[in-house]
């Protein structure tokens, strides 16, 4: 078989546990098609060799029960590995080899996945187009000197690209779905409590969830059927019984009830997005759900409330980074130089904002001000979900405000930066799981993605909605190669 | 609300982030703009609004105190910048 890469996880399954394809000649050719993908710049680490061997060994004695059968894989470079250099991005940690692994990405290899590398992103997981990174920009491969969205950034370009048949992010505000709106991928972050944050480089530790990106959404429920288990070593992990996604997967969602909010209509919103969402809706009926007119009245204050929630939490996050107990040191005069000089040249610019930020309003004399207020408001913004959830089983908005931009586009503007957000941030505030999908494009032949956001738990509702509509949308992704040397 | 470089100096030590005066311009300039944006909040009355400190609207599980892993030194150690045999090293702190 000459094109491996383009098959779907849940074909490449199939096809190892049929014995049609071994876990050798799949993972040859992922590595194969990553190695002449430099110019993309998705991977930080490359750890194909070992990759290789694993796929070689797995085929001598081959579990075929498993739900990844030797099936290689990328992930974002902000899950701890085992022997395997963890950047999160960042210079301050760019030596660091963890000791332990994530749990969610032990789960993976746990099935039968074969770790090829890490994957770009954009420092401590802090922006939205993946040019924060101390690693440099990612190509998006829907065209050159695009940014492929961020925090995933290179996750999102993997996928797009067929480096990997599917992959992991985190999302904080946005992390997986906007990255995957971006690239034409699909995109699931799921509710707070649902993945494991133990052994994930923590950002902003109330709204952090991993979660899987994946070319169509029947891989991305298979992925996230893997990943999602209850774990005793994160103390805010919830034990609620979950499906199995893949096998529960389903295109009858007729009468379901879905949300329009006129909220998300927002001032200036492209032509082009507006109609993306009424052609939605179109979908959402042909399919037969019911479409009901809602309101999220607080959903203007959400980013404000994210960018005080968020940079506060990091800020005491981030506080472990010293030059003692490792990652990079600078040396100074005393303690306290030393301290301030390696967290200065250790940290680039927009990570030193959010903590100076997340400083600020936790210090003294502005905490009620800004930290105490941001809470309530945040309390506003889940009561708008709980109201709107006793009439709808789920909710439809855009996934983005625009298509992708040029890289370097945003990058002085820190606030035009934050407003990509403005749609999936409102999801991570309320604890609530959302799906973006590819669902049209823009007149520039960009990809453009929509949004279902669910109820606490409620992954497999999202997923078989986004299944039946990825059906009628029949989108196809626009992607030539460009970067193939 | 405006973020003068006396306030940027205040948080660049409580974030042990040393600014040089070029680097705390920008940063005030940088500060000021999302502070701006942040001030929305204010158009809101909260007074009665219990703050939400966690979505997960379960109690924190008690486990039993048992040690579970053990020996971890070394690779504790392991990623230290500078270390000397079972300690992490720092410059002097006292005279």
């Amino acid at each position: 078989m000459s094109d491996i890469t383009k098959q779907s996880l849940s074909e490449l399954v199939e096809n190892i546990k049929s014995k049609k394809l071994s876990s050798s000649e799949v993972t040859k050719a992922f590595v194969e098609r990553s190695e002449k993908s430099k110019e993309l710049n998705a991977y930080i680490t490359e750890d194909y060799a070992n990759a290789l061997n694993k796929a070689k060994k797995f085929d001598e004695k081959p579990n075929l029960d498993l739900k990844l059968p030797g099936i290689p894989m990328a992930v974002k470079d902000l899950f701890c590995t085992r022997d395997l250099r963890t950047t999160a991005g960042s210079k301050i940690l760019n030596n660091f080899v963890p000791t332990y692994e994530s749990t969610v990405t032990q789960n993976i290899w746990n099935e039968g996945a074969i770790l090829m590398g890490k994957l770009n992103c954009d420092e401590f997981a802090m922006g939205s187009s993946n040019e924060t990174s101390f690693f440099g920009n990612v190509q998006n491969p829907i065209d050159k000197n695009l940014v492929p969205g961020g925090s995933s950034g290179g996750s999102s370009s993997a996928v797009a690209a067929q480096l990997t048949p599917i992959t992991i992010g985190t999302d904080t505000g946005g992390s997986i779905r906007q990255p995957a709106s971006f690239t034409g991928t699909v995109g699931l972050k799921p509710t707070y409590g649902s993945c494991s944050r133990y052994g994930i480089v923590a950002f902003a530790s109330s709204l952090d969830q991993a979660g899987p990106m994946a070319q169509n959404v029947k891989d991305c429920a298979l992925l996230q059927e893997v990943i999602s288990t209850y774990d005793e070593k994160d103390s805010t992990s919830i034990d609620f019984k979950r499906n199995e996604y893949s096998k529960e997967l389903t295109k009858d969602i007729k009468g379901k009830k879905i949300g329009i909010p006129k909220e998300y209509r927002v001032d200036g919103m492209p032509k082009e997005i507006e109609d993306l969402w009424k052609k939605g809706i179109e979908y959402a009926k042909d399919c037969g759900a019911e479409i009901i007119d809602i309101s999220l009245p607080h959903t203007n204050y959400a980013l404000p409330t994210y960018y005080i929630v968020a940079p506060a939490e990091a800020s005491s996050n981030l506080a472990r980074y010293d030059g003692v107990k490792y990652g990079f040191r600078a040396e100074g005069e005393n303690l306290i130089d030393m301290y301030e000089k390696t967290r200065s040249e250790g940290f680039g610019a927009e990570v030193q904002r959010r903590i100076m930020i997340g400083t600020y309003v936790l210090s003294s004399g502005y905490y009620d001000a800004y930290y105490l207020k941001a809470q309530k408001v945040r309390k506003l913004i889940k009561n708008d979900f709980d109201d709107a959830y006793k009439k709808v089983d789920a909710i439809l908005t855009p996934s983005t405000p625009s298509s992708a931009f040029k890289i370097g586009e945003k990058t002085n503007d820190p606030v035009s930066m934050y407003l990509n957000d403005i749609f999936t941030v409102p999801v991570n505030l309320a604890g609530l799981p959302g799906i973006s999908i590819p669902a049209g494009h823009d007149a520039k032949g960009y990809p453009l993605g929509l949004q279902i956001i669910g109820k606490a738990f409620d992954e497999q509702n999202i997923l078989n909605i986004a299944y039946a509509m990825e059906e009628k949308i029949n989108f196809k992704n626009n992607i030539t190669d460009w970067w193939i040397k | 609300m405006s973020i003068d470089l006396k306030t940027i100096k205040h948080i660049s030590k409580l974030s042990r982030i040393s600014v040089d005066e070029k680097k705390a311009e920008k940063l005030a300039g940088d500060l000021n703009s999302i502070f701006d944006f942040i001030e929305k909040l204010n158009e809101l009355k909260t007074d009665n609004v219990e703050p939400l400190t966690s979505v997960a609207e379960t109690t924190l599980k008690l486990r039993s105190d048992e040690v579970k892993s053990k020996n971890l030194r070394d690779q504790v150690i392991k990623n230290s910048p500078k270390e000397n045999e079972d300690y992490f090293v720092v410059p002097k702190v006292i005279e």
